[in-house]
């Protein structure tokens, strides 16, 4: 066995050590830490990524002493490299380019606490994209809900409580289901590995056993995730989670926290339920019913937002709709569709999110619409890092956006006859209220106010780092599609 | 040459054609104007949608409690709140009903999996409890996981309860009204029975891996104790021996071993690399390898993590 497969055991259990010997720390003491360690699992998942693609194959690594189906196993295929690679990077600019805030919003006895936080949300991120083990996904959404809860209360504003009750609410009730579903599915099949219970679903669906079960199974851990990830009927916390918390909270909350659930969901269909099954549950058809309207509802909403943040927050709404309306077309095109988006939208969010925050402490953080006029002239390399995140989000060419629109719509092509024309049409619909809103901000911010602009402003380096390789990130996958595309094809076909 | 009209003026044409030339406004004089504005409002107490809606309905409804479509709606509300829990009971124990019957020897669960826990957990990880062997040998990975759930929820509570020290100083007024008064009864309980919590607490921790208990009762055991000592005593008593520090040193120390422990542990296994720790004779105190250490750990974060919660909630710090 290389030594590089020790590599995401390895990062877990640093990430969750970090997370312990940041109790007693100081807060700078801290940062120092969760910085280096988030940037280390970086490199470790990116040498990971590599290794896999050099060998072509994924593998299996024991956690422990004894192999499955006795002891804990995770696994590492493309697909969970490059996801961990990615989201490891979004959270090491995120942290980085909202660092101020996170001093300057959180109190000072605190602050140690939030990297512990940290640290914690991202060795559970790691384990749920790697494990092997239905038991061991659960125990790491936990820690993922806990983690995200705190990180949205520590501000302690009146507004951030609230709506920390909210997420934890809906939340737990997605946490139950999801629980439910898998106590039953130990239950007829006997197993927690994801392969043997594969086994056992299979013999189950070809005996016709269980039927009842299994459908009430199916639908319970697919809404409890759906829930969790905040799909439409279910979001009502999203706006006040992102709107409210520290900026860094708010760009990890939308770009990671509710994506690792869709990524847990599109494991389970595929590596423990079978997607044959799943396609013949009719479950995807909901799946794309609910994710179209949630694509036209987020965008409405969002068009009709009061502040900056509470709009890119009804945004995310219209684009995890997007992310499963991929997944409901029922097709491979539109499962590689929904995680190429998934990835879009991660390092788009984040970047949204960093510059608007931006471009607000140069408008006297007030927020109203009107005080941005002209900020991008007082705060360029945000403007411009604004320009991009909307671009992207609206879907031109060049960008990360536009390839993931264009990836749903040849998935449209080749779906059940249907769902194709439908999908087009909000997709386009879609397309046109995303521009409204995106574009009528990005017009306010280059509009000149006529008075002097005065002294640029102070922009701290670590923002402008984040923000230049968030805009980077963004046109290398925008350019560079086809090599992303093909590494999502191999994940997903390493994975049934 | 056609002819003006004699009253032009005032005709509707004429009208038309000042208002889309923009030199008259028909409501000119007629309707008070106000000029368009946003709202301002800034900080974190801006646009709220809920006291929006509950502006909106108090224009129209001036006694929301007796109001018919109101209570209507309220009722409406919890009618079918009331139908979807039960519709989500029925649909689970219809689910329930279907699934295969608890025991049964030829059930899906009787696998080669529980087999193996039953038949060869004692030789391959040493502890007599099969239980202890599952959650902390076989399954190690996953309670690791919980524990550090624990810890999370433990940060949690202390990121939205714990006070200053002058927070607390302030408060302590209030505070001393909860304190116990000298009672002497209950304190001379309390004096007998803390000590045999504690022993008891030790034996279930320490013993774990050969009866019935481990880590995360013996933990909670602990636990109990401290917190009934804090009601008996106060804490000006209790931090003679257990304050801040103390929690920090104890719990700190014992996640990093802990976390040592597991990734050694991982590491070795993975590799098949051949482990440190001796098995030892199945039965004997000193046995189970590295199941003893780990139940050690786990009883001190769990004892620190109950005694954490109640005082958090007491009066926002230890």
């Amino acid at each position: 066995m290389s030594f590089v497969e020790n590599f995401p055991c390895f990062s877990i259990v640093l990430c969750m050590a970090a997370g312990i010997l940041s109790t007693p720390m100081k807060a700078r003491q801290a940062k120092r830490m969760t910085m280096g360690v988030v940037a280390l699992v970086t490199i470790l998942s990116l040498a990971t990524l590599l290794h896999v693609l050099s060998t072509g194959q994924s593998f299996v690594y024991t956690m422990g002493r004894y192999p499955a189906p006795w002891g804990n196993e995770i696994r590492a295929g493309v697909l969970e490299a490059l996801l961990a690679t990615v989201f490891s990077l979004v959270m090491l600019c995120s942290l980085a380019g909202g660092m101020d805030h996170v001093f300057r919003d959180i109190a000072e006895n605190r602050i140690n606490l939030y990297f512990i936080l940290v640290d914690l949300l991202l060795s559970s991120l790691l384990a749920i994209i790697y494990t092997n083990d239905l038991f061991t996904a659960y125990v790491f959404v936990e820690i993922n809900t806990i983690a995200a809860c705190g990180m949205i209360m520590i501000r302690r504003s009146g507004r951030s409580l609230i709506a920390a009750t909210r997420y934890m609410v809906m939340s737990l009730i997605g946490s139950g289901l999801f629980l439910i579903g898998l106590a039953m599915l130990y239950d007829v099949t006997g197993h927690l590995l994801m392969e043997n219970a594969h086994e056992a679903m299979i013999r189950l669906a070809l005996a016709g056993e269980y039927h009842t079960p299994l459908l009430v199974i199916i639908s319970f851990i697919t809404v409890g995730l759906a829930i969790k990830s905040g799909l439409y009927p279910f979001h009502s916390w999203m706006p006040d989670a992102y709107g409210y918390s520290t900026i860094s909270s708010s760009s990890i909350l939308s770009s990671l926290v509710s994506k690792s659930y869709i990524v847990l969901l599109i494991k389970i269909f595929y590596r423990v339920i079978g997607f044959d099954n799943i396609i013949s549950s009719k479950i995807v058809n909901i799946l794309f019913v609910f994710g179209l309207i949630g694509m036209v509802m987020g965008s409405v909403s969002a068009i009709m937002a009061k502040d900056i943040y509470r709009m890119i927050a009804y945004s995310s709404i219209a684009q995890i709709g997007y992310v499963y309306m991929g997944i409901g077309l029922g097709t491979e095109a539109g499962m590689v569709a929904a995680i190429f988006h998934i990835l879009t939208h991660a390092i788009t969010k984040s970047l949204l999110f960093l510059s608007a925050k931006g471009l607000n402490d140069v408008s006297g953080r007030k927020k109203v619409f009107r005080a941005l006029q002209g900020a991008a002239f007082r705060n360029p390399l945000s403007g411009a890092a604004f320009l991009v995140g909307s671009l992207s989000m609206v879907g031109i060419p060049m960008l990360a956006g536009f390839i993931s629109k264009f990836l749903f719509a040849t998935a449209a092509m080749g779906a059940a006859p249907g769902k194709v024309l439908i999908t087009l049409v909000v997709l386009a619909v879609s397309t046109i209220l995303n521009a409204i809103y995106f574009l009528h901000t990005v017009i306010r911010i280059y509009t000149p106010t006529g008075e002097p602009t005065g002294a640029r402003a102070h922009i701290s380096a670590g923002a402008a780092v984040s923000l230049f390789c968030l805009i980077l990130l963004n046109f290398a996958m925008g350019l560079l599609s086809q090599p992303i595309t093909d590494l999502i094809q191999a994940g997903i076909e390493t994975f049934g | 040459m056609s002819r003006v009209r004699d009253d032009y003026e005032k005709s509707l044409w004429n009208r038309l054609t000042r208002w889309v030339n923009g030199e008259s406004d028909p409501f000119q004089g007629k309707m008070e104007m106000e000029p368009l504005r946003e709202t301002e409002v800034t900080g974190d107490s801006v646009y709220n949608p809920d006291l929006l809606d509950r502006k909106k309905v108090e224009q129209y409804v001036e006694d929301t409690q007796k109001n018919k479509e109101m209570r209507a709606f309220r009722i409406l509300y919890s009618m079918s709140s009331v139908a979807l829990c039960l519709l989500l009971i029925a649909v689970l124990l219809l689910a329930v009903s279907w699934l295969p019957v608890l025991g049964d020897p030829n059930g899906p669960n009787n696998n080669e999996v529980s087999k193996r826990y039953i038949e060869k957990g004692m030789e391959e990880s040493g502890a007599v409890n099969m239980v202890t062997n599952m959650i902390l040998s076989y399954r190690g990975f996953d309670t690791f996981g919980e524990t550090c759930v624990l810890f999370i929820a433990a940060t949690c509570v202390i990121v939205l309860l714990r006070k200053s020290e002058e927070e607390i100083e302030n408060a302590k007024e209030q505070d001393w009204a909860y304190e116990p008064k000298a009672d002497a009864i209950l304190q001379k309980v309390t004096l007998i029975l803390v000590p045999i919590i504690f022993l008891y607490g030790f034996y279930i921790i320490l013993n774990g891996h050969l009866s019935p208990g481990g880590g995360f009762s013996g933990g909670a055991t602990i636990g109990a104790g401290l917190i009934l000592y804090v009601t008996t005593f106060g804490f000006h008593k209790t931090q003679r021996f257990f304050d801040e520090k103390t929690y920090e040193i104890v719990k700190v120390g014992a996640l990093t071993l802990y976390s040592i422990t597991m990734i050694y542990y991982f590491y070795t296994g993975a590799n098949l690399i051949e482990s440190m720790i001796p098995l030892g004779t199945p039965g004997d105190i000193l046995s189970s390898g590295m199941i003893l250490p780990i139940n050690i750990f786990v009883g001190l974060e769990v004892a620190c993590t109950m005694y954490a919660f109640f005082a958090l909630f007491r009066r926002g710090g230890m």
